[in-house]
């Protein structure tokens, strides 16, 4: 078996396998704790429109703030936008989710999938670098989050420089670059980047306990 | 310390323009005499007591984006990132994560989370105390949707237990717990000075009623340095021909104990003045003008008792406004204008936030909003007990700024709100910065206004 079929084969399966174990330990061990009942008049009888409207009106920002944050939020929109396209407009790709799920969907061009992945480097690079000097984040900043940051650049930047046939045979950057992906599913259920599911629980939580009580969302 | 020794060691200032106790020096406060390492154990295991799903979706799902340090008034004033509101949280973070979170049997064996220790605890309780107003800004910051806020207020529980709080703190609470109320207002200096109020203002002031519709509940700075409120509440309830009454056993709504992490104490402050609201058979509780007691007894009163309570509970200024709009209240028109400033615990965590403009409004004033209003007005600074703490007054008084500057650019002539602990940062922030504006009572100004029938 060369680099690349172990990537293909047992490196991808054990990652998607304990990504999808972490990913249910973590989330059933959040979800089944105890929700004690709240016997408070509620000011607003039913709750879960507050939990809707927060999941999307934290997605920008507010006038009072925006002043403060929209640097940082721009550049997360940029990346974010950035990975969705690459992850899920790149024909490749898209045979591989037809594998996994059975679902199929139409590619975007090439071009755009290189210009936004370079896009997406880019700005990881400058996430990186505010986080190494921006006084708050720097005290904030733990190994989860470096390395959340370092598995989520490897896979575009191997991927990059594979389709750019850059430093190696082919087959070796892709198999790198499949490993790399492989890394980012098993560290992603135990660090950070598990926000992607978690950040619908704790807005949607929020909005519905403020709702009850018509308080400020 | 034990509590005999509370007094002495740390006498109440009673006599100054806002209560406290003196040692202003910097210091770690411990309480009791329990070992070290038992006072950590003891505060992770309270915090993670009262863990429920939500609290631990929050602690899971912080990013550590930084974004909520630009919504705090303790960060923004200062530019010191300890301030940022998540890291105030740190030492429960680790601890969540190593005891109680999802991984936890991971992180503990390859101790990938120490144990905290009791000098990182004695370090946070500035940053949990001092330096938290539990206003909540920060909370409607945070892309995650984290309610930092009740994070800090879980963590007070914990450090509470281990005897980690500021003395002041601790002091008040604990004087509440002996006495009834933190700042000397027992039960018979209540009913003192009630009759003297009575007597020298020419209201009728009902005590101790065995029947009323309603029951009115005071805060403690209100009975000892605000008691114009007490002859304003009379005459209002008075003015709508109510059955109405006060209670000398229930008649504090501050909450110290939740103030400072006393679960126990808590729930007892919180008891009194629900048995007494039932005693008197009343189908409303009328809460001060005072943040958390609405916090403390609107949206945790219920989950104290066990069951929904048996009568309404509104803010004054809900009543004021229920009363204004239905017509029964009636007052004579001021052509001023004014700002509002917004207690957090009833606006923007309470949800009483039309309440107060909808009074303005009936009192004929002009309202021109803060720049930053309503759920995202900007704290006084002196909330969650930190008004009573010494020494947080620098980064108090630098983040009261922030507010001296929203009401300035406003231009208007009156200066209101409907909190008397916000009253007394006010008071206290005037006093300190020479500043030509006087915090005046929304209560007050509604009873100084009353049409004469
Ligand atoms: C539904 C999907 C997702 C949502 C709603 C979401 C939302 C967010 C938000 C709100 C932030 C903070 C933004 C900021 O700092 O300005 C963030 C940060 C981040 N996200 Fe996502 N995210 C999602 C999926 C992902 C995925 C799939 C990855 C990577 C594979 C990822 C990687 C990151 C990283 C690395 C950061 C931190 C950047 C830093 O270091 O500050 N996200 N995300
Ligand atoms: S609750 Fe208020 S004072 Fe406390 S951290 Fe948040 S913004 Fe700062
Ligand atoms: S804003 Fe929310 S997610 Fe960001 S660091 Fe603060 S608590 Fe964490």
């Amino acid at each position: 078996m060369d680099l690349l079929q172990f990537a293909r084969g047992p490196a991808l399966t054990w990652a998607l396998a304990i990504f999808a174990f972490g990913m249910t330990w973590r989330l059933a061990g959040i979800l089944l704790l105890k929700r004690r009942p709240d016997y408070s008049e509620p000011r607003n009888a039913t709750s879960w429109p507050g939990a809707l409207k927060l999941i999307i009106s934290r997605s920008w920002p507010r006038r009072e703030f925006i002043q403060r944050t929209a640097f940082g939020q721009a550049l997360g929109y940029i990346f974010h936008i950035g990975l969705a396209i690459v992850v899920f407009g790149f024909a490749p790709h898209i045979l591989f989710f037809r594998g996994l799920t059975g679902l199929d969907w139409p590619n975007l061009p090439n071009a755009i999938i290189y210009l936004s992945g370079a896009i997406t480097l880019g700005a990881l690079i400058v996430v990186l670098g505010r986080r190494l000097i921006h006084p708050v984040l720097r005290l904030l900043s733990n190994f989860d989050d470096y390395f959340s940051w370092f598995v989520t650049f490897a896979p575009v930047a191997t991927g990059m420089l594979a389709v750019a046939h850059l430093g190696a045979r082919y087959e070796t950057l892709l198999a790198i670059h499949i490993l790399s992906v492989a890394l980012l599913l098993v560290w992603f259920p135990f660090g950070k980047l598990m926000h992607a599911a978690l950040v619908f629980v704790s807005r949607g939580s929020t909005g519905a306990l403020f709702e009850r009580k018509g308080a400020s969302i | 310390m034990s509590t005999a020794d509370i007094d002495s060691a740390h006498p109440l200032e009673l006599n100054q323009p806002r209560f406290s106790v003196k040692k202003p020096e910097p210091r770690y406060d411990k309480q009791g005499d329990m070992p070290d390492a038992q006072r950590v154990e003891t505060a992770m295991r309270y915090f993670v007591k009262d863990f429920g799903a939500v609290a631990a979706t929050y602690m899971e799902s912080c990013i550590h984006c930084g974004m909520c340090a630009e919504a705090c008034h303790f960060y923004i004033a200062t530019e010191n990132p300890k301030y940022t509101p998540i890291w105030k949280l740190e030492p429960f973070k680790q601890a969540y994560k190593r005891e109680a979170g999802p991984f936890a049997a991971i992180y503990r064996a390859l101790n990938l989370k120490k144990k905290v220790t009791v000098e990182q605890l004695e370090e946070w309780q500035e940053l949990l105390y001092d330096s938290c107003t539990l206003c909540g800004r920060c909370t409607l910051i945070c892309p995650m949707g984290i309610d930092i806020a009740a994070l800090v207020g879980l963590a007070r529980h914990g450090m509470n237990q281990a005897g980690l709080v500021p003395h002041e703190l601790w002091a008040v609470a604990e004087r509440a717990e002996r006495e009834g109320s933190p700042l000397g207002a027992t039960p018979k200096v209540f009913k003192e000075r009630c009759e003297w109020l009575a007597d020298d203002n020419e209201v009728e002031i009902f005590v101790d009623k065995a029947q009323a519709d309603v029951v009115a509940a005071m805060s403690s700075i209100e009975i000892m340095k605000y008691p114009g409120s007490i002859v304003a509440t009379s005459k209002i309830l008075n003015h709508l021909g109510l059955n109405w009454t006060f209670r000398s056993d229930g008649y504090e709504a501050t909450n110290f104990g939740m103030l400072s992490g006393n679960s126990a104490w808590q729930r007892e402050a919180s008891m009194k003045l629900i048995n007494a609201t039932i005693a008197a058979g009343a189908k409303l509780l009328i809460l001060p003008e005072c943040g958390h007691a609405y916090g403390a007894m609107r949206w945790q009163g219920a989950n104290i008792y066990g069951k929904p309570l048996p009568f309404r509970v509104l803010h004054i200024s809900e009543f004021l406004a229920e009363n204004t709009k239905s017509g029964a209240l009636k007052t004579k028109p001021l052509s001023k204008t004014m700002t509002f400033h917004d207690p957090c615990q009833v606006s923007r965590r309470g949800g009483a936030i039309e309440a107060p403009r909808e009074v303005i409004d009936g009192l004929g004033a002009e309202l021109i909003e803060m720049q930053d209003t309503k759920g995202l007005n900007w704290c006084c600074g002196g909330g969650g007990g930190v008004v009573t703490i010494h020494r947080a007054d620098h980064i108090r008084y630098q983040a009261f700024q922030i507010k001296m500057k929203q009401i300035d650019n406003t231009g208007a002539e009156m200066l209101v709100s409907s909190c008397s602990n916000c009253r007394q940062t006010f008071d206290d922030g005037q006093d300190h910065f020479h500043w030509d504006k006087t915090m005046l009572s929304l209560l007050d100004l509604v009873a100084d206004n009353l049409e004469d029938k």
